[in-house]
């Protein structure tokens, strides 16, 4: 058993009794990613030398007798859309290829306060838009369950980084779920927190009212740990929750006789591979026989989840990409001759297609004449989506569903096909549109052996009972595994 | 034909908050560039707005002072626009829920009150500078980016029982009264030149009694009251003559051009600005409880029209005087505070606007850094009233207090100007100019009266000007009569 291998709190634990050194652990992992990165090609850049550099740090606090974090030496990937101080952080676009931010986002600070060494930047879809990573500038992700295969999007790098053992956990950032749809199709737990749970202060905006920072990790009780590091109010992030953070290793309990789940009708119908239908509907006899209730429930206004999504996603993108211009930092075309050709140019050359097209869409809808039509009614409806599930919540405590239609797809494959592509995001935009927190765990594998993710949601500020039906679940169930690696991993 | 204007006033002015609207940063004019700045302020990619919660206290107690009325839960836009002095391009502002709207204030019109109706008092960021150098390079500043910018616009058309603007000499007094009222509420400097005050009138004209609005011109860059008298008044002049040529007035925006005593063409408004305003997901609503803005509320001080017409009542000054006296809130606090402990308010008046600021004036300083205290004029006037030092004295003693910060009585007796009250010396004094001058006492007691004065002054000199010109008086009256 090689390190890399371990879960993040068995290496905690491993460092806690001195039994391995944060150096020996980074080492480890700085192997493991020379050795699988070529493959996977999970980052947009390796942060080997201030992974080595924040390990030694540690241990020699832990030397020194200091009372160490609890994640302290345990290596994490960043998704490149968080801002890093010193570390190029390119959002995969190549508007932002050489950027280098002054500043630490707060997810990313935190890190840093709880002596957890920084692997690198993981790739992902340009500015978070998409669900394969094939919209990424630079290169495609691989799934390291199928190299031939999408980690899916947008946090693709980060799933791969997690799954390929590259990393212990990673952090990731989900808009329309971009941690979740990847942690699914990478085999891997992803938590998409309560809005506002996790600081965005120094995330790379795409759709303010819809992102939100997570946790990709190996098994649930790795995300309440990673949970605990990231979670609190923030000041620099005026739409940070005030309310207090629990310690969510407390909600880790296989206890969950009584709990009360719903399973919307609207998540298992049309368009639900066979083999992912199979695997939830075995999921909810699984949760029976632990003693919980599962209920077929109907949320009517979710199927327009899609739609409003794709009008308010792309209306705060619009603006929010507006800064990218030339003129401060990142790419300012050569052909530049005044300021609206530093404008035109820059963009052009800066942004890939999905970009290009999300900011036209946003354009168009917040346009006089078509904002009542568009942006004001999506907003109506989104309220309608919440109102569902506040009454769903009003009698059960979890949601559950298939974290996303099918299984991953192969690179090139859907490419031209973006409404299909659009759709693997069905499951997961809900939670967005809500607010509230939702996760993807394994909960078995199609014909083809590819993972499948079963979805969790729970009411805002509901995280623990949706961790505690998480890992009742994982804890008597046998789905968590590894990938082996076409030709060969050991 | 006659016409009428129609003015609107869009005024902004930048808060003296210590720090930013949205970030830590500290808030002062010049600096060294891009030295007062930050990831926020400058939109770096991923930093967040959180709003200065002094900078909507200040522009609460505006609202509240120009009688709006308040949203008690109001909220940000976004005003997407391009422009390289906008690090986001996209302006955080208030869009359709100001925090105040539907206030007035009052101003005079030719000895009238006149009520002008305000739309609104909002909230936002103000931009950085673009530097031109040399090449057809440009450079952005952004200290000034993010500075808490208020905007305050008039109502046009007025609703009942309210005015508007209609003539240059309205929108200076407009102007004025509003810098007044800031400056009293201690929120901006409200400095034209250096722009931390900007004045916007729109502009038109009409034949008198129409009630159809004309076409309107903008005019920008203002950056003094005088400016924008003359500026108003050109504008109104010169739609009256395209109208009376037979032109059409076109919409534009139009600066004032101070070499040539004009307005010229800046800009054409094509069409309406698409702005693409949506609400500002990155912020959430403020929500003003009762309590909070009474407390606000309660913190305003006594504004300048109600203060101006307690001194004309509790002091009986004229109205002009208690005028210059509330322009300054520090001059009309000196005087407040002089007027509280002397007998004779009005002549307590009469020296602190003649004497006073005349050597404010002089000093080039502002009154709450001369040192001269409210005690000292009273010092100066009991020691007048008590005939021991008369007004010309009085005058170099005030000086040298003002100078060099000596008691009165000190200075009064280091300088040995104690007035002469004793009727001996006068008398023998007034014995000697009558005999040195045979040929005028005769020509006084062929009835040339204005004689008086020479042999006054003529005493006066010889008692180098410290005898009482009441004594003297008297006594040649005695003599000659």
């Amino acid at each position: 058993m090689e390190l890399y291998e371990l879960t993040a709190h068995e290496l905690a634990e491993l460092i806690r009794t001195r039994k391995a050194s944060a150096a020996e652990i980074a080492r480890s992992f700085a192997g493991r990613i020379a050795e699988k990165e070529d493959a996977v090609k999970a980052y947009i850049t390796v942060t080997e030398d201030k992974m080595l550099q924040a390990a030694e740090e540690t241990d020699r606090l832990a030397a020194a007798g200091e009372l160490l974090p609890p994640l302290a030496g345990v290596p994490c990937a960043v998704k490149d859309n968080m801002s890093t101080a010193g570390v190029r952080t390119t959002a995969a676009s190549r508007i932002l290829e050489n950027y280098v931010p002054v500043y630490n986002a707060t997810a990313v600070e935190k890190l840093e306060e709880n002596l957890i060494p920084m692997t690198g930047k993981a790739n992902l879809d340009e500015f978070a838009m998409g669900s394969s990573c094939e919209n990424s500038a630079f290169f495609p992700t691989r799934n390291p369950w199928d190299l031939s295969r999408v980690p899916g999007g947008s946090s693709g790098g980060s799933a791969a980084a997690v799954a390929a053992d590259e990393c212990a956990f990673a952090l990731g950032s989900d808009t329309g779920g971009s941690i979740r749809q990847p942690a699914s199709f990478c085999g891997i737990v992803g938590v998409k927190p309560t809005y506002g749970r996790v600081s965005r202060y120094g995330l790379l905006a795409f759709a303010s009212s819809l992102d939100q920072i997570g946790p990709m990790t190996k098994d649930v009780e790795d995300a309440a740990l990673a949970l605990n590091v990231i979670c609190g109010r923030d000041v620099m992030d005026s739409t940070s929750l005030s309310a207090e953070a629990p310690d969510f290793t407390k909600a880790l309990t296989t206890e969950i006789k009584g709990m009360k789940i719903a399973v919307p009708r609207e998540f298992m119908e049309k368009g639900i591979a066979e083999d992912t239908k199979g695997a939830v509907l075995a999921a909810m006899k699984h949760y029976e026989e632990l003693g919980a209730v599962v209920e077929y429930v109907s949320m009517p206004n979710v199927g327009y989840g899609l739609p409003v999504y794709y009008i308010i996603a792309p209306a705060e993108c619009s603006s929010n990409l507006a800064r990218y211009d030339g003129v401060k930092y990142g790419h300012r075309s050569p052909l530049s001759r005044d300021t609206f050709s530093m404008y035109k140019k820059s963009r052009t050359e800066g942004f890939g297609p999905e970009v290009k097209q999300r900011i036209m869409i946003g354009t168009y809808a917040l346009s006089a004449g078509y904002y009542d039509a568009y942006y004001l009614k999506a907003q109506k409806v989104r309220t309608l989506v919440k109102n569902d599930f506040e009454k769903i919540f009003s009698e059960y405590d979890v949601i559950i569903s298939p974290t996303a239609p099918d299984t991953a797809f192969g690179i090139g494959e859907q490419t031209d096909d973006p409404y299909t592509m659009k759709l693997a995001d069905i499951c997961t935009i809900p939670a967005n549109l809500a607010g509230i927190p939702a996760m993807s765990l394994p909960c078995g594998f199609d014909g083809k052996g590819l993972p499948i993710g079963l979805q969790i949601m729970a009411p805002a500020l509901g995280e623990e009972v949706m961790l505690r039906a998480a890992y009742a679940f994982e804890q008597t169930s046998d789905f968590r595994k590894k990938p082996a690696f076409p030709g060969g991993n050991k | 034909m006659k016409y009428d204007a129609v003015i609107g006033m869009e005024v902004h002015v930048e808060l003296s908050t210590r720090s930013k609207m949205f970030c830590g940063c500290r808030v002062d004019f010049g600096g060294e560039p891009n030295t007062r700045c930050c990831p926020v302020c400058t939109g770096m990619p991923g930093s967040l707005p959180s709003v200065n919660r002094r900078a909507v206290e200040f522009m609460l107690k505006a609202a509240l002072a120009l009688n709006c009325k308040i949203n008690y839960e109001n909220y940000f836009h976004r005003k997407n626009y391009y422009y390289p002095d906008l690090p986001k391009n996209f302006q955080t502002s208030q869009y359709d829920s100001p925090i105040g709207y539907n206030g007035y204030l009052e101003i005079n019109s030719g000895g009238k009150t006149k009520k002008i109706a305000i739309l609104r008092v909002h909230m936002e960021e103000d931009t950085g500078k673009l530097l031109h150098v040399e090449g057809g390079k440009s450079l952005v500043d952004y200290n000034r980016s993010g500075t808490p910018l208020m905007e305050i616009v008039t109502r046009v058309p007025a609703p009942e029982g309210y005015d508007i603007i209609e003539n240059a000499e309205e929108a200076r007094e407009y102007v004025q009264r509003l810098r007044q009222l800031l400056v009293y509420l201690k929120i901006s400097d409200c400095r034209m030149e250096e722009g931390s005050m900007r004045c916007e009138p729109n502009i038109s004209v009409r034949p008198a009694g129409s009630d159809r609005l004309g076409t309107k011109t903008e005019l920008k860059n203002l950056n003094s009251f005088r400016v924008v008298h003359l500026a108003t008044d050109y504008e109104i002049k010169r739609q009256i003559a395209c109208l009376e040529e037979g032109e059409k007035i076109v919409q534009e925006t139009r600066r004032w051009d101070d070499a040539r005593d004009e307005t010229t063409i800046m800009r054409t408004k094509e069409s309406a600005q698409e702005y693409r305003y949506f609400p500002e997901p990155d912020l959430v609503p403020i929500r003003l409880s009762e309590e909070y803005v009474e407390e606000v509320r309660s913190q305003i001080p006594e504004l300048p029209i109600p203060k101006r017409d307690r001194f004309v009542k509790d002091y009986s000054l004229p109205l002009t005087d208690a005028e210059v006296l509330v322009d300054d809130p520090s001059l009309a606090d000196f005087f407040d505070r002089t007027a509280a402990m002397v007998k004779n308010p009005k002549a307590a008046a009469n020296w602190i606007m003649t004497e006073l600021l005349k050597l404010v004036n002089e000093s080039g300083r502002p009154l709450a850094e001369c040192g001269i205290k409210p005690e000292d004029v009273k010092a100066v006037l009991e020691l007048m009233d008590s005939g021991k030092i008369n007004r010309n004295a009085a005058k170099q003693v005030f000086a040298e207090m003002f100078a060099t910060g000596k008691a009165a009585e000190a200075i009064v007796k280091e300088k040995g100007l104690e007035q002469v009250s004793d009727t001996s010396s006068i008398e023998e004094c007034v014995d000697r100019i009558l005999a040195a001058n045979p040929k005028e006492v005769q020509r006084f007691r062929d009835g040339e009266a204005k004689l008086m004065g020479f042999f006054t002054g003529q005493v006066m000199r010889e008692m180098k000007g410290k005898a009482n010109p009441a004594v003297v008086g008297k006594i040649l009256k005695e003599k000659l009569g």
